[in-house]
C-alpha cells in the first residue's frame, strides 16, 4: 500500500574538501513509500533550489543498482539498512513516519570528499590499472568456442564478476582496506583460462597498488561482505591471498 | 549539397575488406604524434580509445562520471548478437544482415549493417579473449538466447548483466592503455563546445564537473561517444546524466542530426507510479521468451490476475502474431501495448499497463530454471515494485529507450564535420527506424573495436600533425561562448525547477512524438515546446555559481539542450509523411494498423542542418538503396 511518510534526515553538507563540514538538519514531508532513497533527495534538492539554497550534492547515475555511481552511509550502515540493495534501488517502504536518518559520505583514508555526500573514488580506478584485465590486444582473438569453459566455473568467475565498484566496502571496513573490491576482479580473471597467463604478475601488482593508494589491511572483519549490495563474497579474499601467495613462486 | 555516405564499390560482401585495403594507412612511427580526443567511455568511446592507443596514437579521453566504468552501457541487461550459428539453427551473417534491416522498417544502409554482420563474431571473440564470463552450456561452449524481432538463437549474454561485463571487459583493455600511457583520463568532465577550425574538428571545450572551470583539449580528431538521447522524454531508461549536448554541440557546429524522431521505445519496463519517479526501470526484453503477455479480455476489468480464468485472458501478441507470438520487435510489441490500454484494458493502478506472466514457464521447465535465467531481473522488479513475479504476473509498459536517430554519418563514420567521427548510440548508423534486440552493444562495440581504428587511419593519413593548438582563435571564441552561455544560465532568479522544465517537455514529447504520431499533434508539439523554451529562459529557478560542483547548472545546460533538440525531433516526425518502425503517424496504417510505409518518397534518411537557435532547421536527404532485399511489408504474423 502506497502511504507517504514525514522524516527528519541530517545531511552531511561540505562545500569542499579543505572546509570543515557539518550534519544539517531538513524534513521532508509527504514522501511517497513507492519513491526510491533517491527520490526523496531529488525532492529535498527541488524545493532547497526553489528557495535559492544549495542543494545536496551526490553522485548517481543509472539508478537501477548497476553502475555503483551512488551511495551513502545511512544511519550507519553503507548503503542504508537493506541487504544487498544500493542505495537507488532502496525504497522509501522500508522507512517509518517520523524517523530520523543520518546521511553521510563514504569516509575513508583513500576517498577525498568533493562535496557534501560526493567522493574521489579513483583510487579504485587506479587498482584496475595495475593489472586488472588480460593483456590482449583488439584483434587475433580465437574462436570465442576454441577453448571450452565448465559452466561452473564460469558463473564462479560470474559471481565475482557482478562488483559494480561503489566503495561501499572500503567505507563500511575499520581499516578502510579494498580488499572485497580487489579480490572481485582478481578472482574473476584467476579462474578462466584467459586470465591465467598473467595471473601471478597481476595479483602482485594489484596488491602493491592497494597500499600504494592509502588503503588499509585486511582485518577480517567482514564488514565488507555485509555491505557490499551486490552480495560478493570474502571467499574472493581468501582466493586473491592464496594467488598471492603463489606469486611468490616461480 | 547532396549527402554522400562514401559506400565503397563491389560486392556487398566484399566492400569492408575492399574498403580496409584501399584506405591509406599511418606509418607506425607516426601514429604517436597525432592525438585523438575521444569522447564517453561506454561501449564505443572504451572500446575505440583502448584499440586506438593499443595502435600507437595519443589519445584523451573524457567521461562525465567519476570513473569510465560506470557510463550508460554499464546498464544493458539483455545480450548481444552475434552471427556465430554456434546453435546450428540456421543462422549467418547474411541473416543478420537481414534481420537488421527487415527489424528496422527498411530505413538503414545496406552496406554499414552488412558490416556490422560481418563484425558481429570478432566481437565475441575479442570479449572472451579479455575474460567476459558470458554464459556457457554445461559442455563449456557459449549459450545463446533468442531475442525479439529474431528466429534464431543468436545472443551472447552474462546472467541480466551482459551491458556491466562487456563494459568491463572494454574498461579493462582502457585501463590497461592508461597504465601504458596511451591513454590520458579525463573523468567527470562534459564537452560544452567543439572546436572547428579551418572547417575540421580542432578539439574541445569541456567543463570540469569539480572544478568548473572551462578547459581547452586540442586534437587531431574527434571522436564523439556520447550516447544517445532518450532522456528528451524525462522518464526513460536510460543513466539520469545521458545527454544530447555533445551532439547538439556539434549539430550547431554543423554536423548534421540525422532520423531524430526514430526513437525507441520499449514495451517491457516497469510503469510509472508518481509524479516525483524519477526515472523508469526496463526489464529485459529476453523475458518475453519464457513470460506471456496478456490483459484480460474485458474492459475495465479490475479482477486479481489469478482470479481471471484462462478463458478470459487475452494473450494478444500470440494470437495477433502467431509466427513470432510474444517475440514480435519492440515497436509492434509496445504499440500493442499501448492500444490495449488506451482500449481500457490496461492493468494495476494507473491502467497503464500490462501482464507479462511466468506461471507457464514455471511449471513447465520449474523455478529453479526460471531464476537462474532471470534472477536478478525478478529481483530488481520486487525491489521496486514490492510485488513477486514468481506468483504476481509482473506489470509492464513501454518506455523511451533508445535513439536509433543520432549524428548523421558516412561510411567511415565520420560526421559532417571532417575529423569529427561518431560511434555508438550517438550516430544515427544502422539500425533504420527501429533496433532490434541485442543489436546496440554489438553496434557500440563494432564501432570502436573494429571500424574506427581503420577509418579514422584513413582520414588522418593526409594531414598534418599538430594542425591545432589550444591558443588559436577559434579556441578563445569557443570558450568564450561556453563563459556566455553559463552567466546566462546562472543569471536566472525565476520559480521553475530544471526538472520542473523537463517533466513538462517530457509530456509533451511523449504525447506527440511517442508511439503514436499525427500531424496536429506534432504541430501543437512544436508550438508548446517554443512556449516552453521561453519560459525556460525567464522563469528558471538557478542557485550556485560557476565554480565548483554545481549540479543544478549541469542540469540546466542539459535541459536546455534537451528543449532545442526537440524541435529537431518534432520536425522530422513532421516531415516524415508515412509511418516506419518506431515512427508512427496514425494517418500512415495498413489495415492491420501496422506501420504502412512511402518507399517511393521516404526511403531516405533525414538530416537536419543547424540554422540558428530559433530558426526551423533545414532538411537534407541521403537516399537509400537496396540491391540485396527485397523492400517488403513487414509482418510477423
Ligand atoms: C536499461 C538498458 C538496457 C539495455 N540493454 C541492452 C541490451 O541488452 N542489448 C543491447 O544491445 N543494447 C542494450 N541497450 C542499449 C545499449 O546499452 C546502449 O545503446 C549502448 O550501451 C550505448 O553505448 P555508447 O557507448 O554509445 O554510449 P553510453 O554507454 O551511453 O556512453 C556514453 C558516454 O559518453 C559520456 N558522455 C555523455 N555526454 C558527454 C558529454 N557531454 N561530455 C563528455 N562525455 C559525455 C558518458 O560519460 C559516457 O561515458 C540497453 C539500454 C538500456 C537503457
Ligand atoms: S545510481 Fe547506479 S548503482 Fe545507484
Amino acid at each position: 500500500m502506497t502511504q507517504s511518510l514525514g522524516l527528519t534526515l541530517k545531511i552531511w553538507k561540505q562545500r569542499g574538501p579543505d572546509v570543515k563540514g557539518a550534519l544539517q538538519t531538513y524534513e521532508v514531508r509527504d514522501i511517497s513509500t513507492e519513491a526510491s532513497f533517491l527520490e526523496m533527495l531529488d525532492i529535498l534538492n527541488e524545493r532547497l533550489v526553489l528557495n535559492g539554497e544549495e542543494p545536496v550534492a551526490f553522485d548517481h547515475d543509472c539508478r537501477e543498482g548497476i553502475c555503483g555511481a551512488c551511495g551513502a552511509v545511512v544511519n550507519g550502515k553503507a548503503h542504508g539498512p537493506l541487504k544487498e540493495t544500493t542505495l537507488c534501488q532502496l525504497h522509501m517502504r522500508h522507512f517509518k513516519d517520523g524517523d530520523v536518518v543520518v546521511i553521510e559520505p563514504w569516509r575513508s583514508r583513500a576517498f577525498t570528499l568533493i562535496k557534501d555526500l560526493m567522493v574521489d573514488r579513483s583510487a579504485l580506478d587506479a587498482i584496475i590499472q595495475a593489472g586488472g584485465y588480460v593483456s590482449v590486444n583488439t584483434g587475433g582473438a580465437p574462436d570465442a568456442n576454441a577453448v571450452a569453459v565448465s559452466q561452473e566455473l564460469s558463473e564462479k568467475a560470474m559471481d565475482a564478476a557482478e562488483c559494480i565498484g561503489c566503495g561501499a566496502c572500503v567505507a563500511a571496513c575499520p581499516n578502510g582496506a579494498a580488499m572485497l573490491f580487489t579480490s572481485a576482479r582478481v578472482s574473476h580473471l584467476a579462474q578462466l583460462p584467459q586470465g591465467k597467463p598473467e595471473a601471478k604478475k597481476r595479483v602482485a601488482s594489484m596488491v602493491a597498488c592497494m597500499s600504494e593508494q592509502g588503503f588499509g589491511n585486511c582485518g577480517n572483519e567482514r564488514e565488507c561482505e555485509a555491505a557490499c549490495p551486490k552480495g560478493i563474497s570474502i571467499t574472493h579474499i581468501a582466493r586473491m591471498n592464496r594467488e598471492f601467495l603463489k606469486s611468490f613462486f616461480k | 549539397m547532396a549527402l554522400d555516405a562514401k559506400i565503397p564499390g563491389g560486392p556487398l560482401e566484399e566492400k569492408w575488406d575492399r574498403h580496409c585495403f584501399d584506405m591509406k594507412l599511418v606509418n607506425p612511427a607516426n601514429k604517436r604524434k597525432y592525438t585523438v580526443i575521444v569522447l564517453g567511455t561506454g561501449l564505443a568511446g572504451a572500446s575505440a580509445s583502448a584499440t586506438l592507443a593499443e595502435l600507437g596514437y595519443r589519445v584523451k579521453t573524457f567521461c562525465l562520471q567519476d570513473s569510465p566504468r560506470r557510463a550508460h552501457s554499464i546498464a544493458a541487461q539483455g545480450g548481444i548478437n552475434a552471427a556465430k550459428n554456434y546453435q546450428n539453427d540456421g543462422d549467418s551473417v547474411h541473416r543478420l544482415f537481414y534481420d537488421t534491416i527487415k527489424g528496422g522498417d527498411f530505413r538503414a544502409r545496406e552496406a554499414n549493417v552488412y558490416r556490422l554482420a560481418q563484425l558481429s563474431c570478432n566481437i565475441i571473440d575479442q570479449c572472451v579473449a579479455q575474460g567476459v564470463p558470458f554464459a556457457r552450456e554445461y559442455g563449456g561452449l557459449l549459450a545463446n538466447r533468442s531475442f525479439g524481432g529474431a528466429q534464431v538463437s543468436r545472443t551472447f549474454y552474462a546472467r541480466g548483466q551482459t551491458g556491466q561485463q562487456l563494459l568491463l571487459g572494454a574498461y579493462g583493455a582502457l585501463s590497461r592503455q592508461v597504465a601504458a600511457g596511451g591513454v590520458t583520463l579525463f573523468t567527470r568532465r562534459e564537452m560544452a563546445e567543439l572546436v572547428v577550425e579551418e572547417g575540421r574538428a580542432a578539439g574541445v571545450i569541456v567543463r570540469n564537473l569539480v572544478t568548473g572551470e572551462l578547459e581547452r583539449y586540442a586534437a587531431d580528431a574527434v571522436v564523439m561517444a556520447t550516447g544517445g538521447y532518450g532522456n528528451v522524454f524525462y522518464l526513460s531508461t536510460n543513466a539520469m546524466s545521458c545527454n544530447v549536448s555533445a551532439a547538439m554541440g556539434a549539430y550547431r557546429k554543423g554536423a548534421l542530426f540525422a532520423n531524430p524522431c526514430f526513437t525507441q521505445i520499449h514495451p517491457t519496463c516497469i510503469p510509472v507510479h508518481g509524479e516525483w519517479q524519477s526515472k523508469l526501470t526496463l526489464m529485459s526484453e529476453s523475458l518475453r521468451n519464457d513470460g506471456r503477455v496478456w490483459v484480460p479480455k474485458k474492459a475495465g476489468d479490475t479482477r486479481k490476475p489469478s482470479d481471471i480464468p484462462e478463458g478470459e485472458r487475452d494473450y494478444y501478441l500470440e494470437n495477433k502474431y502467431p509466427a513470432f507470438g510474444n517475440l514480435v520487435p519492440r515497436d509492434v510489441a509496445s504499440r500493442n501495448a499501448k492500444e490495449q490500454c488506451d482500449a481500457g484494458k490496461g492493468v494495476g493502478a494507473t491502467g497503464y499497463a500490462v501482464y507479462l506472466d511466468f506461471r507457464d514457464a514455471i511449471v513447465r521447465d520449474g523455478r529453479d530454471v526460471i531464476q537462474r535465467k532471470y534472477g536478478n531481473l525478478f529481483a530488481m522488479y520486487q525491489r521496486i515494485t514490492d510485488d513477486d513475479p514468481y506468483t504476481l504476473p509482473m506489470r509492464i509498459y513501454p518506455a523511451s529507450h533508445y535513439a536509433m536517430g543520432g549524428l548523421w554519418v558516412d561510411y567511415n563514420l565520420m560526421s559532417t564535420v571532417p575529423g569529427l567521427f561518431v560511434l555508438g548510440e550517438a550516430n544515427f548508423s544502422d539500425h533504420g527506424a527501429n533496433r532490434l534486440g541485442a543489436s546496440a552493444l554489438m553496434q557500440g562495440l563494432a564501432d570502436g573495436y573494429f571500424i574506427i581504428p581503420y577509418t579514422l587511419g584513413g582520414y588522418l593519413a593526409d594531414r598534418p600533425y599538430k594542425a591545432h593548438t589550444e591558443s588559436s582563435g577559434a579556441f578563445n571564441d569557443a570558450e568564450e561562448a561556453v563563459r556566455q552561455r553559463i552567466e546566462g544560465l546562472l543569471n536566472a532568479r525565476g520559480r521553475r525547477t530544471c526538472d520542473d522544465f523537463h517533466r513538462e517537455l517530457g509530456r509533451i514529447v511523449w504525447e506527440h512524438c511517442g508511439m503514436a504520431r499525427s500531424n496536429v499533434g506534432l504541430d501543437k508539439a512544436l508550438s508548446r515546446v517554443e512556449a516552453l523554451q521561453e519560459a525556460f529562459r525567464q522563469d528558471l529557478a538557478m542557485v550556485g555559481t560557476a565554480k565548483g560542483v554545481n549540479q543544478t547548472l549541469e542540469k540546466a545546460m542539459r535541459v536546455s539542450d534537451f528543449i532545442s533538440f526537440s524541435k529537431v525531433m518534432i520536425a522530422d516526425a513532421r516531415a516524415r509523411q508515412e509511418s516506419c518502425g518506431s515512427h508512427y503517424n496514425l494517418a500512415f496504417q495498413t489495415e492491420d494498423h501496422e506501420a504502412r510505409r512511402d518507399d517511393a518518397d521516404f526511403a531516405h534518411v533525414s538530416a537536419w542542418k543547424y540554422t540558428g537557435e530559433d530558426e526551423a532547421p533545414e532538411r537534407e536527404v541521403e537516399r537509400l538503396t537496396f540491391e540485396h532485399v527485397k523492400l517488403s511489408q513487414r509482418s510477423y504474423k
